[in-house]
């Protein structure tokens, strides 16, 4: 989407391809990761998979091409949620789960900013559950980046709505036994147009679906799995060793077969009741494998994707840009309403509004 | 046939039907009549939670309740004078508020044995004599209505759907009220419904004709016009006037407002208000919950709008959090508040004063938030203003703490030359702000102006001036995080020091205190100002002496209020909650007060309260 964007606008160089940014100021000052970083000394715990995410971040900016002080870092609480005072935009660290609200209050006022979302697993799904859904389902143009350790890092370690169910913490010494949240399908559910999932430590990935969302006008929600190595140490090994790594993951690519292995000779097939299956391709043979459309209208698809990585064993996890489907944004519908308003009434004047027209006067 | 015409100076007239029968809106027309005449008036609607009660019981009564006369009026009265009952139910519930020798009109239509056992009326009170001490006006009202509208092509049911206008012209002729506004009224709301709109015309007319006519009713009444301060006046209720301050707040500040709100009763209509205005770049935003609300507004906050949330109690409760972070941040940021019974969902649709001490400490820390209430519908208006006043200037969020009474009660208004609301320009910080010892310049976030102690409001957008704001504990100054015991004890101290400092910019308490040598001080906040002056009035009417002060800041208090409640012997303070005011002034001012309470979802009655008062004098 982004390429194709790019080259209908015309525009190469820093900020092309970003629909979602027509509005907020671009710079012509060269910009680099440096001019990202605050003077704030950042305090994660070493070996923190959230210093990754922070440097990718820091560096994809610049090819944006805004100007600083249009970006904007809106986080709840949690240990990821400090990200935006290692930032050197604005940014407000809120109150737990609540960043999608107040992101969007920011976002429909003020269509010249680049607002980001930062939270975490319990942040966006336990305590601000409610707010992240209905962001999503509004289509705000927010970039939703949502931490996934699977557990509660700042709190020391308690289970989380997507930890595996029986997980041993210090709030469930015999194993936890709620069924954990799926944050793709969740996303999907509720209406979301951009949903993609990334891994801190591929930086390269990580980036490219930066790149996507930054680019999607309208909510777009980053599932990025993070290792907490104090609580959670190793939650994703699977997908990062790389003995097994490329065995498990799927690499999700627009338009094309769905495909992975070493050799990619597993491929994803449709299975029974809508469900997907992996197969060998040297068995089914590659016509009869998926090909993968994120902007296909109809959400079953990407759903059904959703549903095929192992919350446990984090076998066939795919990762890459899920669903990617324009719809009119919040933000654009609002100030379209105003306009046309005070197109169609003319400016409000405040001493006619507040006579009304019933009025009577005493000499 | 020419009937008498009696001169009156006042009347209380109270209008009582099923919750389907229209009541409120026959109010609220007959209420626009007689503001359209010029008489003083205030209003009292009550009705029951549910939209549509089982028709014909005692909890599905809805009545609405005016007060007019031609002199200053400071309440919705007491007790009506006349009571218009359109079934059973509406006269049961009512007739024990009514004073011997009121005037009760009733439709006798619907006193049919059912109805009346439905009620627990054994027996028609209409015929046994139960009602010997008022003047019954039996009239077939529904039969009248439908006969009226024979002609008409429209179901009988829609016919009989017209009682309340005719019911309406009835009482237009007997008090002499201007009718072209109903009749504009009704050709406007009925536009797309001609045959529904004549009507309702016909039927209010047929109404007035029948008063003129009927020998059932001998006398009519003049009420002249009351002579208030000149001016251009309208009729608003509160709810109305406190949407217009925010409009006018925004535009005085030249700043876009944002409402980022849930529905809740009595605040909706705010929503419902500031949704049409969106012309006067007015935002709104309906929420998933009260915490998206107060989110999303203080989100807009941060981008440099004026940020607004509307609730009730229960929904304050929830942006508490929020509100605690508006604290923090020190960003603008109006909540109001129209407050309702409680506790819990309590009394929706009732008014009460019990969300005081939860605006001052419902808030975990110490998290001080200045509190303005306005003391009528019509100063809902200034109210608000004044709220958006504090929270730009001092770079707060501000409560504003208005009640259903206020909300749906309604005044004539004298309305404001646009030019003399104050100026509430902010100026945004653009460049930085502080010298670092090398000489370079930086901008810090929490750097305050001396005077106000405010921080500056920075909105994204100004370059060089990102910095990070959050509800961790920032450092003096430089807004970093900062864990420091000093530096926590400074901030906590000087966020209570700015609020307090509030003091010095707000007008004193006021006391009006006519001979200057009364011993007994009433005070009291918000919508109570109307019961407490009238009980005032009939107290020096009997040549008690008594000195009434009304609160409109409770957080910072006026400067002066502890001189003025050391003046006096006692200290009467009637709220209706169980002593809210009453604690704060014991506690900051160690006066001992006579708190008079009450929580029945309705207004204190000004006989009442003079009771109490001369009670406190005889005791002097
Ligand atoms: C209202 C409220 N409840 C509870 C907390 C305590 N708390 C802080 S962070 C957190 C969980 C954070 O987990 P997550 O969102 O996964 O972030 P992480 O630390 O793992 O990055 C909790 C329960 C709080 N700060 N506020
Ligand atoms: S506790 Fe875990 S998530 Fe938090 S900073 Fe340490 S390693 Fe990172
Ligand atoms: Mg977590």
């Amino acid at each position: 989407m982004s390429e194709a964007t790019a080259s209908a606008n015309g525009a190469a160089g820093p900020g092309a391809g970003f629909p979602s940014l027509t509005l907020v100021p671009k710079t012509d000052a060269k910009q680099s990761m440096k001019d990202f970083k605050s003077d704030q000394e950042v305090r994660w715990c070493p070996g923190c998979g959230d210093y990754a995410i922070l440097a990718a971040v820091q560096g994809f900016l610049p090819e944006l091409g805004l100007r600083k002080e249009n970006i904007v870092f809106i986080s709840g609480i949690g240990c990821s949620s400090r990200f935006p005072y290692y930032m050197n935009t604005f940014g407000m660290h809120s109150i737990h789960g609540r960043a999608p609200a107040i992101a969007t209050g920011l976002a429909s006022s003020r269509q010249d900013l680049s607002v980001w979302v930062v939270t975490g697993d319990g942040d966006a799904l336990s305590i601000g559950g409610n707010h992240l859904i209905h962001a999503l389902r509004r289509n705000v143009n927010l970039k939703i980046l949502l931490f996934n350790n699977r557990i509660y890092g700042l709190t020391k370690g308690q289970y989380s709505p997507t930890s595996e169910t029986g997980k041993v913490t210090k709030s469930t010494p015999l194993g936890s036994l709620d069924h954990p949240f799926n944050p793709v399908s969740l996303a999907i559910g509720a209406e979301a147009t951009f949903v993609a999932r990334t891994i801190d430590s591929d930086r390269k990935h990580l980036t490219s679906v930066l790149r996507e969302a930054a680019a999607h006008p309208g909510t777009a929600l980053v599932e990025i799995y993070q290792n907490c190595n104090i609580f959670n140490d190793g939650a994703f090994d699977q997908l990062k060793d790389p003995d097994t790594r490329d065995d498990v993951t799927i690499r999700l690519e627009h338009g094309q077969p769905i495909k992975f292995g070493k050799d990619l000779q597993f491929g994803v097939v449709r299975g029974a009741a809508g469900s997907l299956d992996v197969a060998e391709v040297a068995q089914v043979g590659e016509d009869a494998l998926v090909v993968h459309d994120a902007h296909a209208e109809n959400p079953e698809l990407a759903f059904a994707l959703s549903r095929l990585g192992d919350l446990t064993s984090n076998y066939h996890t795919p990762i890459g840009v899920f669903r990617n489907v324009e719809r009119p944004v919040y933000d654009t519908l609002m100030a379209d309403q105003l306009a046309a308003d005070t197109t169609a009434r003319g400016t409000g004047d405040l001493a006619s509004l507040i006579a009304g027209n019933d009025t009577w006067t005493i000499a | 046939m020419t009937k008498q015409v009696k001169q009156i100076d006042r009347v209380v007239i109270r209008f009582a039907g099923d919750s389907g029968d229209g009541m409120q809106l026959t109010g609220d027309r007959f209420t626009s009549e007689t503001a359209t005449f010029g008489n003083d008036l205030s209003t009292l609607p009550n009705f029951p939670a549910e939209i549509r009660a089982p028709a014909g019981t005692l909890p599905g009564v809805s009545s609405f309740q005016l007060h007019f006369a031609d002199h200053d009026i400071l309440t919705p009265g007491d007790a009506p004078t006349v009571l218009v009952a359109m079934n059973p139910a509406a006269l049961k519930a009512n007739i024990r508020d009514l004073p011997r020798g009121a005037e009760i009109i009733v439709n006798t239509d619907e006193f049919s044995k059912r109805a009346m056992a439905k009620v627990g009326y054994a027996t028609n009170p209409l015929e046994d004599g139960s009602l010997d001490a008022y003047n019954i006006h039996a009239v077939p009202l529904t039969t009248l209505t439908v006969d009226s509208l024979a002609e008409f092509d429209i179901s009988k049911k829609d016919a009989e759907r017209a009682k309340n206008m005719f019911a309406l012209g009835l009482l237009s002729w007997l008090y002499h009220r201007p009718t072209e506004s109903t009749i504009a009224f009704l050709k406007k709301k009925f536009a797309k419904l001609p045959v529904i709109a004549e009507a309702n015309v016909a039927a209010f007319k047929a109404g007035w004709n029948f008063g003129e006519t009927t020998e059932g009713f001998a006398v009519s009444y003049e009420i002249a016009p009351a002579k208030l301060p000149s001016g251009t006046y309208r009729n608003i209720t509160g709810n109305l006037a406190l949407s217009y301050g925010l409009v006018a707040a925004g535009q005085r500040a030249q700043l876009p407002v944002y409402l980022g709100s849930y529905p809740i009763t009595p605040a909706s209509d705010i929503l419902h208000e500031l949704s049409k205005h969106k012309n006067f770049d007015v935002r709104t935003f309906q929420a998933e919950d009260e915490i998206a609300g107060i989110g999303a507004a203080l989100g807009a906050s941060f981008g440099g709008a004026l940020g607004v949330t509307t609730t009730s109690g229960p929904g304050v409760a929830l942006k508490s959090e929020a509100i605690g972070l508006a604290v923090s941040l020190e960003l603008p940021l109006l909540i109001v508040d129209v407050q309702r019974g409680g506790p819990s969902t309590g009394l929706p649709t009732k008014t009460e004063q019990s969300d005081l001490l939860q605006a001052m400490f419902g808030r975990n820390g110490e998290a001080p938030v200045p509190i303005v209430a306005p003391r009528t519908a019509g100063d809902c208006f200034d109210a608000a203003i004044e709220a958006a006043r504090i929270a730009l200037k001092y770079r707060t969020p501000v409560f504003l703490l208005s009640d259903g009474y206020l909300a749906n009660g309604s005044e004539p208004w004298r309305i404001p030359a646009v030019d003399d609301l104050p100026d509430l320009r902010v100026e945004f910080a653009t460049e930085p702000n502080h010298e670092l010892e090398d000489g370079s310049k930086v901008f810090w976030p929490y750097k305050r102006d001396e005077e106000t102690l405010a921080r500056p409001w920075a909105v994204p957008g100004t370059a060089g001036l990102e910095h990070r704001i959050g509800g961790i504990e920032k450092a003096d100054g430089t807004g970093a995080i900062n864990y420091e015991p000093a530096n926590h004890d400074f901030m906590v101290r000087i966020r209570q020091a700015k609020v307090d400092g509030i003091a010095k910019d707000i007008e004193p308490l006021e006391v009006d205190d006519p001979t200057g040598d009364a011993k007994v001080l009433v005070v009291g906040w918000g919508s109570t100002y109307g019961p407490i002056a009238a009980g005032v009035r009939r107290v020096r009417g009997q040549g008690g002496k008594v000195a009434q002060a009304h609160f409109r800041h409770l957080n910072p208090f006026p400067a002066n209020t502890a001189e003025v409640l050391k003046k006096y012997d006692k200290v009467i303070v009637p709220e209706m909650n169980l002593g809210q005011l009453a604690l704060l002034l014991r506690g900051k001012y160690l006066v001992d007060a006579i708190a008079y309470n009450q929580v029945r979802g309705l207004p204190f009655k000004a006989e009442e309260l003079a009771g109490v008062i001369q009670e406190v004098i005889e005791s002097v």
